[in-house]
């Protein structure tokens, strides 16, 4: 197994559109069986929440915002967006398995360090994450999810997403390009 | 009907095995559309490769057009989808951060984790980033929480926005992306430098077996009110032929004094009739609101109960049924409407309610003057109960699960 996983070259990706069709049937599924979209970046708070909890539950208790999620007896990872987030990471490892990508790589453009991208990829990380949490929602569970339920509000944030890119896109063009 | 109430259906572990066999499915999709390559997604804000683009709007418009399909064939209840609300100001400033964020890190919060799990080290470092920013927001949100709570319009739809009815939105909607996926392949045929002769000629044929079903969807329409009331008969029309709903002018009194849980009169009745008189916490509904009751904001699964009330029965049973079919809980009807309640509790001494002939439906009393609530049968005194004698009382509560949703 180990030994063609190195001599096989990875599978292509495949086709934007024949993606977006797979993942927009995964979207309608979560839909029709169980009345949500998909998420992520709610899960992740949920474990960041978790462990805030564990240290300082006085202060959980205090804060509006954490107390809804872990406040008093409550389980902040007992919730449906939980397993989802963990499919999620398991859904793409075994999928990059079987189309042989896993690989221990940075993606970056080719005029930055490898200690440059990664700086960047927490910046930005940290940047996606607040603002994720401020726009209730992230890519997933307010852009994807949202836009196919057709909510108004998600369909301004998406495009909202989309401008701030684009605006700040042109300024670093040297981290991608 | 779809959705599942999961946990009735399958218990807790079975609802959480649900839940991961979704996020697996997440998973790949996005592994095989190449979302765990950040140069990949950072390529779409440089015109050279639009893939995120064309698998975002793809997705989108792929579940749209199932989910409003079987929406229109009976099959998807849409009202008790998640819909996202709108939070108008903060979306717009919390998505114009995450854009920067997005061309910093080149990842999203969902991607990064697919990232991860491919090992990709800048998938990770955007991974703890990621918390990072989240563990801040939770511990900065209380300082400008005003901002974060304005400019709430609730569930509101684009079809409700633009008032259309939601078909004709989908196939614009669909429109809208295939004319951005014609000019997106343009825009990377001339930056990107690609051969479009190479394209799949299969995207032409997706592109219209999408638009028709859109189309279909249009055409058919959403089921109405009544189309949801006939499903549910076989299972509620007994509750109004038994008279389970219909609570008697006696525990309507006590529930208008009972201060244990929230109480909402709602009077179905035209506006001039509800000038003359009405109950003193009566609110008027018109047909339309009553028909679209989640843009009222009201909140269902709270502890209250909702009674509608009628000159007779005959109008406050259509709005009990319009309502039922929006699935509202703890709903009941005034027995014998406001022309029973007069009788009850209007005395020969008032002298300023007189009774009247009439046809069903009407208000079969004359009144002085219009003076709304502001008379004694409007909120009657708590000692008459003694008086009106044993009841039997229908109330009874039902606990609704409140749905969550979004991003969990």
């Amino acid at each position: 197994m180990a030994q063609t996983y190195e001599k096989k070259p990875p599978r292509p990706y495949l086709h934007p559109y024949l993606g977006g069709m797979m993942l927009g049937t995964v979207l309608f599924l979560s839909f029709f069986l169980s009345g949500n979209g998909l998420g992520a970046s709610g899960g992740l708070n949920r474990i960041i929440v978790f462990f805030e909890d564990l240290i300082v539950p006085g202060h959980v208790d205090r804060t509006p915002y954490l107390l809804e999620m872990a406040g008093g007896d409550l389980n902040p990872l007992d919730a449906w967006i939980i397993p989802m987030v963990l499919g999620t990471i398991l859904g793409g490892f075994l999928s990059g398995l079987f189309n042989r990508r896993l690989q221990v790589e940075t993606n970056k453009g080719p005029h930055i360090s490898n200690r440059t991208r990664w700086l960047m990829a927490f910046a930005g990380g940290a940047i996606m994450g607040y603002g994720a949490r401020f726009a209730r929602g992230c890519t997933s569970g307010q852009a994807l999810s949202g836009g196919a339920v057709l909510s108004a509000g998600s369909w301004v944030f998406m495009f909202a997403v989309f401008a701030g890119a684009y605006a700040l896109a042109w300024f670093i063009r040297k981290a991608w390009n | 009907m779809a959705p599942f109430q999961l946990q009735a259906l399958l218990g807790y572990w079975g609802m959480m095995a649900v839940y991961f066999v979704l996020g697996l499915g997440f998973g790949v999709a996005l592994e095989m559309s190449g979302f765990g390559k950040s140069t990949k997604l950072a390529a779409q804000f440089y015109f050279k490769e639009l893939t995120v683009l064309k698998v975002m709007f793809t997705a989108i418009i792929t579940a749209m057009v199932l989910i409003f399909l079987s929406a229109s064939l009976g099959l998807l209840d849409y009202s008790k989808l998640y819909v996202n609300t709108t939070y108008l100001w903060p979306g717009i400033l919390g998505g114009l951060i995450m854009g920067v964020g997005f061309i910093i890190g080149g990842f999203c919060p969902g991607t990064s984790l697919v990232g991860m799990a491919t090992f990709k080290v800048d998938g990770l470092f955007f991974v703890l980033g990621g918390l990072f920013g989240i563990f801040m927001f939770g511990e900065t949100v209380s300082l400008y929480d005003t901002f974060w709570n304005s400019s709430f319009y609730g569930r509101l739809t684009l079809f409700d926005f633009f008032g259309a009815p939601a078909g004709v939105i989908v196939v614009g909607v669909v429109l809208m992306a295939i004319a951005m996926f014609w000019g997106g392949e343009h825009l990377e045929r001339l930056i990107g430098g690609r051969d479009l002769k190479r394209e799949p000629k299969w995207r032409y044929a997706a592109a219209a077996a999408l638009l028709l079903l859109a189309l279909f969807t249009a055409f058919k329409g959403m089921p109405t009110l009544e189309d949801k009331w006939q499903k549910l008969a076989g299972e509620k029309q007994p509750l109004l032929d038994h008279r389970d709903v219909y609570i008697e002018p006696a525990e309507m009194l006590s529930l208008i004094h009972d201060d244990t849980r929230g109480l909402l009169i709602w009077d179905v009745r035209p506006e001039k009739e509800y000038n003359l008189f009405h109950l003193r916490a009566a609110k008027r509904m018109e047909e339309e609101t009553l028909r679209h009751i989640h843009r009222t904001g009201i909140d269902p699964t709270v502890n209250q109960v909702i009674v509608l009330v009628g000159n007779d029965e005959k109008a406050a049973t259509r709005a009990w049924k319009l309502l039922t079919a929006q699935d509202i809980p703890n709903l009941y009807i005034l027995s014998g409407g406001l022309n029973r309640w007069l009788e009850t509790f209007t005395t020969k001494e008032d002298g300023m309610v007189m009774p009247r002939g009439g046809n069903e439906e009407e208000l079969r009393f004359t009144f002085r003057a219009a003076l709304g609530a502001r008379q004694s049968a409007a909120e009657p005194d708590e000692r008459l109960l003694r008086k009106l004698g044993d009841f039997t009382p229908r109330v009874k509560m039902t606990r609704v699960v409140k749905r969550q949703g979004g991003c969990g």
